[in-house]
């Protein structure tokens, strides 16, 4: 196991360093100095301008604020991957978490103490809803979840939409009336302490998701069950397991991650509902985080942090005259040097690793 | 008499394994040469170097006197060297003719001369007596004829020497028998045989000379008439082998297990069993016999609840389980190692000690208020590790998929007999394990039948099913054709119930 773990970690390392490296051979094709997006690296995660030889901690606070949403839809697709499931939908589910967030911030009257829970579990209890039916008709009708995620993407963003536009009202097209003081996660001292950013208490949330996460699948009998019918669906019905509900608890508990982003989002980064002309990408993200993160609540923490980390940067950069799309680019490398397992496996015992076992069936 | 092959001093290493060890083997043209070995004994890299498949690390081959190297299996087939594969590697709505020709077709301008090659095929089947009709699909004919296919491919394309790989495998007796009639013929012709084989009897019946292989090395070559099956066994495995498992006549009590007009449908969606009613009784053991494919799958997942069942009624302990859940029927009473233990026995991704309490993870000590105790479950681990000799590298946190497949059995195995079912269906329990492996297993299983347990025994191995049933149901196309005392039957009948052309009941 620890073995395991270890050559996962290993992989996510070389294939991050493969990303950056590549990264910086296009800028240098570009004609610009890599140096630059070391730079915007390091100011946007750490405030520290090596350059200016400035520090800023609002960065800090924003950083954060890029790493909290994609920490837990990398957690959403994270949690179905463990139980053999591919979450595409975690997008819709942010979008329905969201609007279950609008909806309970601007329609509830109650002390903070009370509304901010009730927004937050609402959101997470959307969410879920918008997982589990994926997972119903999976489990019932073995209809495959990808497709019906991805179709939940586009009648959870209408669904947003009508229902901001039409029926909670808008103040510009675009977004609702702010939320009042008692519904949001904003705190004073955590702005204080980053000058001025947007930093909110939606960091005890995604903390505790994280660690929700590691607790659930690593911990619990319900963990080894989910992870035995991930690993082998006919192994797990053969044990007595319950396969069918285990795909369906398991699609809820991913779409109630990816709520709470949703809500997180609302009343912690916007503080108002949104129209969106289109998907803004959290899920796509989180489908990268997890990957990169190797399914694992930690992992998922660290790569979403490096993946917020190059959100962060873009801005940056693009004001130093990089374009910004370098940041993408980085990211898509980095995801496909981690597809890349095999190769990248056989390139590191090229270079000198010791040998591995021999594979099951190869010898006799 | 002249050597046709020779692989002198063939050394083979795998990462982590020496495959073949100074192996020599020397094969007389015009005999029938059979390769004994457990599994992992390296016959099948042996082959496999012979067939141009892998290249041996030191050792040279000479086919008829002259040194060859022999790159890949195109290699071979010129050389004359053809093998029919375990695993037939046939076209199935192709017919028999196309089937052999494929690859080497005879044209006629642009089209394929279909008439030539089916006089072709028509002449070698009678030649060599193999009786096969040119125009039949394959998906039509039985698996022998299947077989003789694949004899056919050979022969057309002229080989001299043919490989047989674990041949008996998918066959009935009779069809066995018929297969060691064409070897003879083969021989006959001027053909040379080599038969990969762990079955002793065959050999005894068929083989001139046998080289036997354990763990990589060559033990010795002998001569088969001068030597005895338990000389042979012995050679393999290394000490002496009890072919035959003592046991105390059974003392059944009361029918714990009764399945009653039981229908169950296939993936095809035809009814895989038919009508099928059998009563296993406490301390005894039922085994079940047929040719593979004949509704014994079916009928497992069936009785064990990974399967609907049609119709009937399925009683354990006089409930009827027939549409309870797996969980409900195991807590139950009810055991089951699985016929495919890949598939169904484990979770290969887990480690050894998670596989033992995939059953009972749920229940203390395992797990109090669904928190696992990942120490209870690494001490039970240790305990039938112990108790049931698994081989393991890394003890209780081996991942299961690195062991080997004797180990993995038995690991199902304990974790089974750990349960103490009342009720216990064991599918296939020694299926590719080598001597040692078999016999302690079927010590195991006749000692849960002296506890009292009601145990029904489902094999393709005739052997298996004789040696170790007290008595035996024979299944046919889904239907019971036979039941009868295992002491009162041989061979010869179970076979004749098993294609259907004998029914026997009482």
């Amino acid at each position: 196991m620890t073995k395991a773990k270890n050559d996962k970690l290993v992989l996510s390392l070389v294939a991050t360093g493969l990303g950056f490296l590549l990264g910086a051979i296009v800028i240098i094709g570009t004609g610009k100095n890599p140096f630059i997006m070391l730079n915007a690296m390091v100011f946007g995660t750490t405030g520290i301008n090596i350059a200016k030889g400035i520090f800023n901690a609002r960065y800090i606070g924003e950083f954060f604020i890029q790493a909290m949403p994609i920490i837990l839809t990398g957690l959403s697709v994270g949690f179905a991957f463990r139980t053999g499931l591919f979450n595409i939908g975690a997008e819709g589910q942010v979008l329905v978490g969201g609007l279950a967030a609008t909806i309970i911030g601007l329609g509830v009257r109650a002390p903070s103490i009370v509304h901010v829970p009730m927004i937050i579990l609402g959101a997470m209890l959307a969410g879920a809803l918008w997982g589990a039916l994926p997972g119903f008709l999976k489990a019932r009708y073995n209809v495959h979840e990808v497709v019906v995620t991805i179709m939940m993407n586009y009648i959870g963003l209408h669904l947003n939409n009508h229902i901001v536009r039409n029926i909670i009202g808008t103040t510009d097209g675009v977004k609702t009336a702010v939320f009042p003081k008692t519904a949001m996660l904003s705190s004073d001292f955590l702005a204080g302490v980053t000058n001025g950013s947007r930093l909110n208490w939606g960091i005890v949330p995604t903390v505790l998701a994280v660690f929700v996460f590691w607790f659930l699948i690593e911990k619990t009998t319900f963990g080894f069950g989910l992870r035995a019918v991930g690993f082998n669906k006919e192994g797990a019905r053969y044990a007595g397991m319950k396969v069918e509900r285990n795909v369906m608890t398991s699609m809820a508990i991913a779409g109630a991650f990816a709520g709470l982003a949703g809500a997180v989002m609302a009343i912690g980064t916007f503080g108002f509902g949104r129209t969106l002309p289109a998907a803004e990408g959290y899920g796509f993200d989180g489908i990268a985080v997890a990957l990169v993160g190797g399914n694992a609540a930690f992992g998922i923490m660290l790569s979403g942090l490096l993946f917020g980390m190059l959100k962060a940067a873009a801005p940056l950069m693009q004001s130093a005259g990089i374009p910004k799309e370098i940041g993408s680019i980085i990211q898509a490398s980095i995801v496909v040097f981690v597809a890349m397992k095999y190769g990248l496996e056989k390139l590191l015992v090229l270079m000198g690793r010791k040998s591995r076992e021999p594979v099951e069936g190869s010898a006799v | 008499m002249a050597f046709v092959i020779e692989m002198l001093d063939i050394d083979k290493s795998f990462p982590g394994i020496r495959a073949n060890d100074h192996v020599t083997l020397q094969v007389e043209e015009r005999s029938i040469h059979a390769l004994l070995g457990e599994n992992g004994a390296g016959k099948s890299t042996l082959m496999s170097i012979l067939f141009g498949l892998y290249q041996p690390d030191a050792g040279t081959i000479r086919v008829r006197g002259k040194d060859v190297r022999i790159t890949d299996p195109n290699v071979a087939n010129e050389l004359g060297i053809g093998m029919v594969h375990q695993h037939f590697k046939l076209v199935h709505n192709f017919t028999v003719t196309e089937n052999i020709i494929l690859g080497l077709e005879p044209r006629k301008g642009l089209v394929v001369d279909a008439r030539k090659a089916e006089r072709r095929v028509e002449e070698l089947s009678r030649l060599y007596g193999l009786n096969v009709d040119p125009r039949a699909r394959i998906e039509d004919i039985s698996v022998g004829m299947q077989q003789r296919v694949e004899i056919l491919k050979m022969l057309y394309r002229d080989a001299e020497i043919l490989i047989f790989d674990e041949p008996t495998a998918v066959l009935t007796p009779q069809e066995i028998h018929e297969l060691m009639g064409i070897m003879r013929r083969l021989v006959g012709e001027g053909k040379t045989v080599l038969l990969i084989t762990h079955k002793l009897k065959e050999i005894k019946e068929v083989a001139d000379s046998c080289t036997v292989l354990r763990r990589g090395r060559l033990i010795g070559t002998v001569p088969v008439a001068e030597t005895s099956e338990e000389k042979m066994a012995e050679m393999m495995v290394g000490r002496e082998v009890n072919f035959h498992i003592a046991k105390a006549p059974a003392n059944p009590g009361e029918v714990v297990l009764r399945l009653e007009g039981l229908n169950v449908r296939n993936p095809k969606g035809l009814l895989g069993v038919k009508d099928v009613s059998l009563d296993v009784r406490a301390g005894e053991i039922l085994g079940l016999c047929g040719i593979d494919g004949n509704g014994q799958t079916e009928l497992i997942k069936a009785i064990t609840g990974l399967a609907p069942a049609e119709s009937g009624r399925i009683l354990l302990g006089g409930k009827d389980i027939a549409r309870m859940p797996v969980k409900r029927r195991l807590d139950l009473g009810l055991g089951h190692i699985p016929e495919d233990r890949h598939r169904h026995g484990l979770i290969l991704d887990f480690r050894l000690d998670e596989n033992l309490v995939v059953h009972s993870y749920g229940k203390p000590p395992f797990a109090k208020y669904g928190i696992l105790d990942f120490e209870a479950i690494r001490k039970n681990g240790e305990r039938l590790i112990d108790e049931f000799d698994v081989r393991s590298g890394e003890g209780p946190a081996t991942p299961t998929r690195s062991m080997s497949g004797g180990n993995q059995q038995k690991a199902i195995v304990a974790r089974e007999i750990d349960r103490s079912p009342e009720a216990f269906v064991v599918a296939q329990p020694t299926r590719g394990l080598d001597v040692g492996a078999i016999e302690y297993i079927h010590k195991r299983i006749v000692a849960e039948r002296d506890k009292g347990k009601a145990i029904l025994l489902v094999s393709l191995e005739l052997d298996e099913i004789l040696d170790v049933s007290d008595r035996i149901a024979v299944i046919h196309a889904g239907e019971i054709v036979g039941v009868v005392d295992a002491k009162k039957t041989d061979e010869n009948e179970l076979g004749l119930m098993m294609s259907g052309s004998m029914r026997k009941v009482g």
